[in-house]
């Protein structure tokens, strides 16, 4: 969906409109009304805040990934670390910090990248290194590190990179 | 409705379960950084289940359509992840990871 001059971001425009019907918890007429009114006004004023947004290209891959992918992993690796945490002799946990080259330069999309990454229990992106080169992760059991890295690049990067590349 | 009150027992003990988990973690785990973990699993799962307990509870033996718990697991989805990275980034800064011999209590 593309912008025009009056309506610089019609997708942040709806989901402003549906932000304020939620938070009212009503769908009056009024409520509707006062809610476009605040969803064509706010883009207005932040206009300058948004530099280049990158453009959500394949959209059936991006609800896929975020309501298969990404729901299925929050749940089992939430399961997975409270077996982590329960378990008797906790010193037999290996954290450790992995450093995860990435192939994205967006940094709109990196910002995604590292909260997936974080959201999914297990793992904590912690820290950027200046050229946007290197994401540092923080990770709760790292027996392999390899393996940790080469599943973050195809489970989330991979996709993520098809996602926003037209 | 006892099968919705079933749902919604089903729900709030799954998030009371894993915000508990959350808590146990962050007393028993050692060191800053994987203390970390435990904000953002109480948060995803704990708090996520309890607001769709709290969502089915209000839609269907209460009065009408409720959503606006959506809203609660939206903004914590979103803020979350930000202050974990802030504080894993200000704990590097000070070099706590390098400390092995005196883990901070």
């Amino acid at each position: 969906m593309q912008g025009n001059r009056w309506i610089p971001h019609p997708l942040m425009t709806v989901a402003l409109i549906v932000l304020w019907l939620l938070l009212n918890n009503t769908y009056s007429f009024g409520h509707i009304l006062l809610g476009t009114l605040l969803g064509i006004m706010i883009p207005w004023f932040t206009n300058r805040f948004w530099p280049e947004r990158p453009r959500i290209c394949k959209r059936r891959l991006f609800l896929r990934f975020f309501f298969m992918t990404f729901v299925y992993d929050v749940v089992m690796s939430n399961i997975n670390v409270v077996r982590l945490i329960l378990k008797p002799d906790i010193s037999t946990l290996q954290p450790k910090f992995i450093e995860v080259p990435l192939d994205i330069d967006d940094p709109m999309v990196i910002s995604i990248l590292a909260n997936v990454i974080s959201m999914t229990p297990g793992t904590v992106s912690s820290e950027i290194s200046a050229d946007h080169k290197t994401l540092i992760v923080h990770g709760l059991n790292v027996p392999d590190e390899q393996a940790a890295i080469a599943q973050i690049k195809s489970r989330y990067e991979a996709t993520l990179k098809e996602i926003f590349t037209c | 409705m006892i099968v919705v009150e079933i749902l919604v027992s089903f729900f709030l003990i799954i998030g009371a379960f894993f915000a508990l988990a959350g808590s146990i973690g962050l007393f028993r785990l050692q060191d800053f950084f994987t203390r970390l973990h435990g904000p953002t699993k109480a948060t995803t799962l704990g708090v996520g289940s309890m607001a769709i307990a709290s969502a089915i509870y209000f839609s269907f033996l209460k009065e009408g359509l409720s959503l606006h718990e959506v809203l609660i697991t939206l903004f914590l989805f979103i803020t979350a992840p930000v202050s974990a990275h802030f504080l894993a980034k200000a704990a590097r800064h000070q070099r706590l990871h390098e400390d092995k011999d005196h883990p901070e209590t």
